[in-house]
């Protein structure tokens, strides 16, 4: 157990070690970050000043140990629009996209896990074609249509809710579905499937025949056995939902990371970009770590690995 | 999968040691399988139309790659051609001369109807070529991280975990704004980062597979690992990796056209469904059929693919998780 999450952790650091060299690299694949950093009208006179001034003609290995270093303590160099630390910006803006994500999970759980169940358990039926057809749609539609025809139907024409920015609940609600339909439409059918395929076991069969009843097979012994894939799909979904909050919070002006990272790089500031990718790219492999460590007291073989 | 008929082995290396005890006459089972002979196309095809939704999915499919190849012939109007004077029209609207627009104008006067016919080029384009790109690319990863295990598995895996950390859209839309935005660049960017599906699955097929006996026979008769890896394991990862293949593209497809409604895909004039839905969206307090039907394109060539997708999964390959 001990060993397995060492491993686990040795892994994740290495990722993260592999993601920061991604993320030095965005800067350095025209060849010349000076010229990408600076102002399009720059002479080459500027340029030239400005890549000694940053160190750009030293080795790429030096460059990048001097990236880590700052990496590592969180600095990424100061936003060329706005003139503070890239990083203090990115991370002002966390709360707001940890908050949709997080909706955007909550509803995508409250929705996908009863109808996955209820699917796998009246099989056949109309409310399981229903629940199908509706995951279907959803796994096809593009998060930024559907935002877009949330904003028509109940902001521009109904009027109920608030087609843009943040503020109390009414603001929420349009982008998390938005948001979280994706998510919703794969668990629902992660769920249906793992349910079926549980409710053909033996064990469930032996639970019916010694007279338990439908509800406790159901909800106790199958659904615990169903939960493993259920959590594993949580930690990835967690990746679609911080890279959809790109989209869905540029629709609906959502101040959060996503927005942001547009907007830095219609301005060409570079170091914000990094500095949000490689935040969210982290959050994802902290949130992964984590799930594993559930995982391993959801199924106690892992642990024998 | 059916059984691979018995043949005349092509030559000594390939007999099969299990068949040792056996009459002489019967050979083991042929090892250069060929999994997409002719005839098994046609019962796939067969079996395919069988399953409603896969056929739903299949013409849905085929209906796109028609309008995207005769898309000359099938627009009604030139989608570049501007006539500000019916701007923002409505859907089935007819102009002086006659003649209908089923879907409406957009904000330049352009019929809408024309702009998806053409946008779809683009779509299948992208999703056609990136699609290539990553699974190649994927393929190569996971036959070479299945076949030789160890440190260049650890190591390979470990590429497609840094991969995974990234969200998808995010890295995409940083590297486009660093290279700019070209065709060129998107199906590169697109290709270069989607390898991993393809990767993970054709190597769980690659574990099994090099367990087998007939690739123990031909490397105990000293065929060399590449020749190996060609003709005895990539034939047999072929169907897992088409039915990742065909899913893959739908979501290609939806990338594609959301970094177009960002403003870095294909530049303007050329319509994209995305960039259609970017322009839709300034207009939609006063014209909704400017975002609404690049949309629905959008969505009915993703779940025409991904039924197609799934069929193809359940007829081939029914256990595989994709």
């Amino acid at each position: 157990m001990k060993s397995y999450l060492l491993r686990r952790l040795w892994q994740s650091l290495l990722v993260l070690f592999g993601v920061s060299v991604v993320v030095f690299l965005i800067l350095h694949l025209t060849g010349d970050p000076a010229a990408l950093l600076l102002p399009p009208d720059a002479t080459a006179d500027d340029i030239a000043k400005f890549r000694t001034a940053m160190g750009f003609d030293d080795p790429v290995a030096v460059q990048y140990l001097r990236f880590l270093k700052g990496a590592v303590r969180g600095d990424f160099g100061e936003s060329l629009r706005h003139g503070e630390p890239a990083m203090a910006l990115v991370g002002e803006r966390l709360p707001a996209t940890f908050q949709l994500a997080g909706a955007g999970l909550l509803i995508a759980l409250c929705l996908a896990i009863p109808a996955g169940i209820v699917s796998a358990v009246r099989r056949n039926t109309a409310v399981d074609y229903v629940a199908t057809v509706v995951a279907l749609l959803g796994q096809a539609m593009p998060t930024f249509w559907l935002g877009i025809m949330l904003i028509l139907v109940f902001s521009v024409r109904l009027n109920w809710l608030p087609s843009s920015g943040r503020g109390g609940l009414e603001h929420l609600i349009l982008p998390a579905i938005t948001l979280g339909l994706f998510t919703t439409a794969r668990i629902t059918r992660l769920t249906r499937s793992g349910m079926l395929e549980v409710l053909g076991q033996d064990y469930i069969r032996t639970a019916r025949a010694k007279g338990v009843g439908e509800p406790p097979v159901v909800w106790k012994h199958a659904l615990k056995n169903a939960s493993i894939p259920i959590v594993t799909i949580v930690g990835i979904e967690l990746g679609t939902l911080l890279g959809g909050s790109v989209i869905t919070e540029t629709i609906f002006a959502w101040p959060g990371v996503g927005r942001l990272s547009v907007q830095a790089i219609f301005n060409r500031d570079y170091p914000v970009v990094q500095s949000a990718v490689f935040l969210l790219a982290s959050t994802f492999v902290i949130v992964n770590f984590l799930v594993d460590i559930i995982y391993t007291y959801l199924d106690p073989r892992i642990r024998y690995r | 999968m059916a059984a691979l008929p018995p043949s005349t082995p092509a030559d000594g290396a390939q007999l099969h040691p299990a068949a040792a005890p056996a009459p002489p006459e019967v050979v083991g089972p042929r090892v250069r399988s060929r999994p997409w002979a002719e005839r098994e196309w046609v019962a796939l095809l067969r079996r395919l139309v069988r399953r409603r939704t896969a056929l739903f999915g299949m013409l849905v499919v085929l209906v796109v790659m028609l309008a995207a190849l005769a898309a000359p012939l099938v627009a009604p109007f030139d989608p570049l051609e501007q006539d500000i004077g019916q701007r923002l029209r409505e859907p089935g609207w007819q102009d002086a001369q006659g003649r209908v627009h089923p879907l409406g104008t957009d904000h330049l006067g352009r019929d809408i109807l024309s702009r998806i016919i053409f946008g779809s080029r683009i779509a299948l384009l992208v999703g056609l070529a990136a699609v290539v790109i990553s699974g190649v690319l994927g393929m190569i990863i996971g036959l070479v991280a299945g076949y030789f295990g160890g440190r260049m598995d650890d190591f390979l895996m470990r590429l497609a975990d840094i991969q995974l950390a990234f969200p998808f859209i995010l890295l995409a839309i940083a590297v486009i704004g660093v290279l700019g935005p070209s065709l060129r660049n998107i199906i590169i960017v697109i290709g270069v980062s989607s390898w991993v599906v393809y990767a993970r699955v054709v190597r769980g097929e690659v574990l099994s597979i090099r367990e087998r006996e007939y690739v123990h026979a031909a490397v105990a008769l000293g065929s060399r690992h590449w020749r190996v890896l060609m003709t005895h394991v990539l034939p047999n990862t072929f169907t897992p990796w088409l039915v990742v293949a065909t899913l893959d593209m739908a979501r290609v497809i939806v990338i594609e056209s959301a970094l177009s409604f960002l403003g870095l895909g294909v530049q303007p004039p050329t319509p994209t469904w995305g960039g259609m839905l970017a322009d839709g969206r300034v207009y939609l307090s006063t014209a909704w059929w400017l975002a609404t039907f690049p949309g629905l394109a959008i969505l009915i060539t993703v779940l025409g693919i991904n039924l197609f997708g799934d069929g193809l999964r359940d007829t081939l390959d029914p256990r595989l998780k994709v």
